[in-house]
């Protein structure tokens, strides 16, 4: 597939499609953030966080429709707004959802697999009753518009760029939060021993419940860079969902390192043989590969070694 | 101090504790023996909350903790050194401090948890899973002190512990319980132990009290006996 290119041609092609798969990094390294987070601290796999990332991304573009009318001075500066406002829709939702349905199910992990599966039916249903069933896409502000041109051959997208350099942050806060925060302390201790953390004063209730709501809130920030690179419908989530269980999976769950490169690899083969091949295709190449490494190494692409 | 009384506690529908009736005092260390399996571990974690109670009354003070959560008890001035220690393995020797402190709403470790336990200070960075057994011990004791309690839970801190160590533990409680005059409240098969810290000592045999003396007046073969198979 590659003989019609030349060496030069294919190094800038891998480049910016390197580049241009930036975004789906991102999004598939914050999707798979606040599932590992919600997963290693209570067990629950949670079905319907494609969901809660497309709460986020409609919570954007109606951010984005709101400043276009009403202050289309500031528009350029949407993006900020909306990345909050979907951080704090999608966690008040999750904080909901633990409170009104998870909490009940901790020790039956085969129904919160039921339930949520079930919740993102739910809100699917709820989105195309409330937000129509029509896909909807942002208009992106003039500066996120353009491409820089690196070289003759070279150009990287601006928005690819920006909604990464987004992603490492909130990365790097959410590790900060986990080893500094007191909040980080009381989750690390109750995914040690649940009954010791609750016997030594801590709450592990509003523990579970500010996770989860956490690790939803992320995923509606996931929702606000997806507005980038597809538009928003009632089931985009659904698309999304294996995907991020891939890259837990393939991370080895509980290892932050783990998780940032394997979202890396798997978004970097997808947008690289998009280029040369049809999605699905390229979807399938990238699925027999961490199929055929899994078999390799059953635990993931890496393992916390430590004593319990 | 605390003050239990006709305690039940079951697994399912198996009863463990048929009705378990004492008080401890403030400034009294209690006691309490019994062979494996006679429900000391049952009887410190359902008074910590951890194991469901099926009938009775648990009081700390005036307050009755009978239904609260374990962090409420823990609030409430109850504290536990668990039987295996459960050290979090992975955290630093400072974090597993600091997750005592969660009730008081402290942030820092109080300068005098490290003067009961020096060693603890000098390896505040390592994780808590690589100490030894004895400075695990430490730990777990230093963890339970840090939520301030005035009635503090240790099951079979003795254990896997030599000697020497034991002694040094025994002298520890003490000067906890002189300087902070608390209840304390320790489950043991080791009799040495138990009369070199107790007041008084309780024997527990297939979930009830069968025989209570204090320190001072104990006939050491009779508690011993009770003690063998
Ligand atoms: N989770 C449980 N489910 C059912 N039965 C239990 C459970 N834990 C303990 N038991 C039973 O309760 C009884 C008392 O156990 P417990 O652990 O309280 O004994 P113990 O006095 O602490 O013994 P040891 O000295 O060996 O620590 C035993 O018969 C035990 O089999
Ligand atoms: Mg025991």
């Amino acid at each position: 597939m590659f003989d019609s290119y030349s060496i030069s041609e294919l190094g800038s092609i891998f480049v910016m499609q390197g580049f241009a798969g930036l975004i789906l990094f991102s999004v598939y390294l914050l999707m798979a953030l606040g599932l590992a987070i919600i997963f290693g601290q209570m067990g629950v796999i949670n079905m319907a966080h494609g969901e809660f990332m497309i709460l986020g991304a409609y919570v954007t573009y109606f951010t984005s429709q709101a400043f276009q009318h009403f202050l289309p001075a500031l528009f350029p500066a949407y993006f900020f707004v909306a990345m909050a406002l979907a951080f704090v829709a999608s966690g008040t939702l999750g904080m909901i959802v633990e409170w009104g349905l998870i909490r009940h199910l901790y020790k039956r992990p085969l129904d919160t697999l039921l339930a949520t599966w079930g919740l993102s039916l739910i809100l699917q249903q709820v989105y195309r009753s409330v937000f129509g069933p029509r896909e909807v896409g942002v208009e992106l502000p003039a500066w996120m518009m353009g491409s820089l041109k690196l070289t003759d051959t070279i150009e990287v997208q601006i928005n690819g760029l920006f909604v990464m350099t987004l992603t490492v942050i909130i990365t790097a806060v959410v590790a900060v939060m986990m080893f500094r925060s007191r909040w980080g302390m009381q989750v690390r201790a109750v995914v040690l021993n649940r009954m010791m953390a609750s016997a030594v004063g801590i709450n592990t209730e509003r523990v579970d419940r500010l996770t989860f709501g956490i690790g939803c809130g992320i995923a509606g920030v996931a929702g606000s860079a997806f507005t980038m690179i597809g538009s928003t419908g009632p089931t985009a989530g659904q698309l999304y969902i294996v995907d991020t269980f891939l890259v837990v999976v393939f991370g080895g769950a509980q290892s932050l390192i783990g998780t940032i490169l394997s979202a890396l690899s798997i978004s970097q083969t997808q947008s690289t043989l998009e280029f040369f091949l049809s999605g699905s295709i390229a979807k399938v190449i990238t699925l027999l590969g961490v199929v055929g490494i899994l078999m390799l190494r059953p635990q993931g692409l890496f393992t916390l070694k430590v004593r319990r | 101090m605390l003050n239990v009384e006709n305690l039940h506690v079951a697994y399912g529908q198996s009863e463990v504790l048929h009705g378990l009736d004492f008080k401890v005092r403030p400034d009294e260390i209690v006691a309490i023996m019994g062979r494996n399996g006679m429900g000391k571990t049952t009887l410190m974690k359902s008074l910590m909350g951890l194991v469901p109670t099926k009938s009775g009354t648990v009081r700390v003070g005036d307050g009755e903790i009978t239904n609260l959560k374990s962090h409420e008890r823990v609030a409430r001035g109850m504290a536990f050194v668990p039987q295996g220690r459960m050290i979090f393995g992975t955290m630093t020797v400072e974090e597993n401090i600091k997750t005592g402190l969660t009730v008081t709403g402290e942030s820092a470790v109080p300068g005098e948890l490290y003067e009961i336990f020096p060693v603890l200070l000098e390896m505040k960075h390592r994780r808590g899973g690589n100490l030894s057994g004895g400075q695990q011990q430490q730990l777990a004791i230093a963890r339970a002190l840090a939520s301030k309690p005035k009635v503090l839970l240790l099951d079979e801190p003795t254990e896997g512990i030599q000697p020497s160590i034991i002694k040094d533990m025994a002298r520890t409680l003490k000067r906890i319980r002189d300087e902070r005059g608390l209840s304390i409240v320790v489950s043991e098969q080791v009799l040495s132990f138990a009369l070199d810290i107790a007041d008084r000592v309780l024997v527990i045999e297939n979930g009830e009290i069968v025989h209570e003396e204090n320190r001072a007046t104990i006939d050491e073969a009779k508690v011993a006996s009770f003690l063998s198979v």
